[in-house]
């Protein structure tokens, strides 16, 4: 049993999901992998299950410099695609990086981002949590924090996005396609995220009939030489991150002309560390360079009681992607 | 909520079931068709017991909800081998002592299976392969052995 039990219905096509998703109580299924999860442990308790699973949109494919990924491509298929791995190797470190076989073989790319936080108090309804029960205060704010947002959070929500996959396509600028009840629309990823504010309970500026029907990438190839993804995490495999960076950059006469650094596990959505972009801007790659970068990741760093640690653990962890792709070409 | 007529192919046999809106591929395949082999163990996706193929990939049969799986082609544990005829993997098992209590070994021999047909490069990748699958007797090593022996590794 998943549930305290629901209706079930396949959506016919995207326009019809997006009919069926307006309904009160709808939720869009998919791999199901965090759905399911949090359908069982009564976090979230969907009346209608709208099954997208089978609905044409997991196509993965180059078109000239733009990378088109569905969203219900399963993870693994993403990392295993020709074209992401010539486009953009980041999206095969970051999506390699994350859960395990059977999860990536179920998980969709469009349910990826999507996911909601690991936080322990929002998966148990045993505790306080204001984004699963609005009103009813923050667990973590005094109590387990150790994963703890460092970046973005409230005094209403301290918890952390997730997704690996997120934190690589926020660094390399992608676009979301939506289908919703007005039609469809493009918007860049960075701008689907919200921060918590005093209304935790909203993860993203979507509504809940609006369909994610893919990611585009422009130009990804232009970081593909020099990009990587660095997780640091409690255990080698099948962990979320403690602490993530993923950095590109693209270099001109030995000169970086351009730089994107994105962390993960320290705020409610991909955190851009953009004084550290620029402050490498114009420099030549090496060790001081690299370390003011890190130095400038944390700055605006609000450490909670038990998650101080994750302060230098990402001042390291920047100047460690950077040493990684910073080298001769 | 009302009941739903679906079907799979498990194992190359065509069943039809009903079953309720809510139920997993877990729990149609265990309490439903009567295939027991397929272990529930944390129901929430994290120890790999009930890993089964669907179309040939390994997947957790306790997060599948049954419903959108409707018409699959499912092997189980039951359906790669037989105690007359083993799967290579399953002599392997046995060979390398690669299990004590015995309860994860269906998921890790699916697992396993769906692994080796990725073609792993090296131990490595056997390790991050089978992270999806917990045994709490501890006998990983022998699981990784097991696995790099039908390998080739």
């Amino acid at each position: 049993m998943s549930g305290r039990g629901f209706d079930y219905v396949r959506a016919a096509d995207s326009a019809d999901a997006v009919v069926l998703g307006a309904q009160p109580g709808a939720a869009f299924l998919a791999g199901g992998t965090d759905l399911m999860q949090l359908s069982k442990a009564h976090v979230q308790a969907p009346g209608l299950m709208v099954d997208i699973s089978r609905l044409p949109l997991s196509m993965i494919v180059a078109v000239d410099s733009e990378l088109h990924l569905g969203a219900l491509a399963r993870l693994s298929d993403v990392a295993a695609h020709p074209d992401v791995a010539r486009h953009a190797p980041l999206i095969v470190a970051a999506v390699a990086s994350s859960a395990s076989g059977q999860i990536r073989n179920m998980a969709t790319l469009g349910g990826n981002l999507l996911q909601r936080t690991r936080c322990v108090y929002f998966r148990s309804d045993d505790f306080p949590c204001n984004k699963r029960l609005p009103g009813s205060g923050c667990g973590a704010l005094d109590g387990e924090n150790r994963q703890s947002a460092l970046f973005g959070a409230s005094a209403a929500c301290v918890a952390t996005h997730p997704s690996d996959l997120a934190v690589a396509l926020v660094t390399l600028d992608a676009d979301v396609d939506i289908l919703g009840t007005a039609g469809a629309r493009r918007v860049r990823l960075a701008d689907v995220y919200r921060l918590p504010g005093d209304t935790p309970q909203f993860d993203t500026t979507l509504a809940p009939d609006d369909l994610v029907t893919g990611v585009r990438i422009g130009d990804a190839a232009r970081f593909a030489p020099r990009s990587t993804y660095l997780k640091v995490r409690d255990r080698a495999a099948f962990e979320f991150a403690v602490v993530s960076v993923a950095a590109a950059l693209r270099l001109e006469n030995g000169v970086i002309v351009e730089a994107r650094l994105v962390a993960g596990g320290v705020a409610p959505l991909p955190w851009r560390l953009t004084h550290s972009e620029t402050a490498l801007i114009g420099r030549r790659p090496g060790a001081s360079a690299f370390a003011a970068a890190g130095g400038l990741a944390v700055t605006d760093a609000r450490p909670l009681v038990q998650n101080g640690f994750k302060v230098d653990l990402l001042r390291r962890a920047v100047i460690r992607a950077l040493e990684t792709v910073g080298g001769e070409a | 909520m009302q009941n739903l007529s679906l079907s799979f192919t498990i194992n190359g046999q065509v069943r039809a079931i009903e079953a309720e809106p809510c139920s997993t591929l877990l729990d149609v395949i265990r309490d439903q068709l009567g295939l027991t082999g397929t272990k529930k163990g944390c129901d929430t996706g994290a120890c790999g017991a009930c890993t089964v193929l669907v179309e040939d990939r390994r997947v957790a049969a306790c997060l599948a909800l049954a419903a959108s799986h409707d018409g699959a082609a499912i092997t189980t544990i039951e359906g790669i081998g037989s105690l007359d005829n083993l799967h290579p993997l399953q002599a392997a098992f046995i060979r390398h002592d690669a299990l004590q209590c015995g309860y994860c070994t269906p998921g890790q021999i699916m697992s396993g299976i769906a692994l080796l047909a990725e073609k792993p490069k090296d131990l490595a990748a056997i390790r991050e392969g089978m992270s999806g699958n917990l045994c709490r007797c501890g006998a990983h090593p022998n699981i990784v052995a097991a696995l790099a022996e039908v390998a080739g590794l």
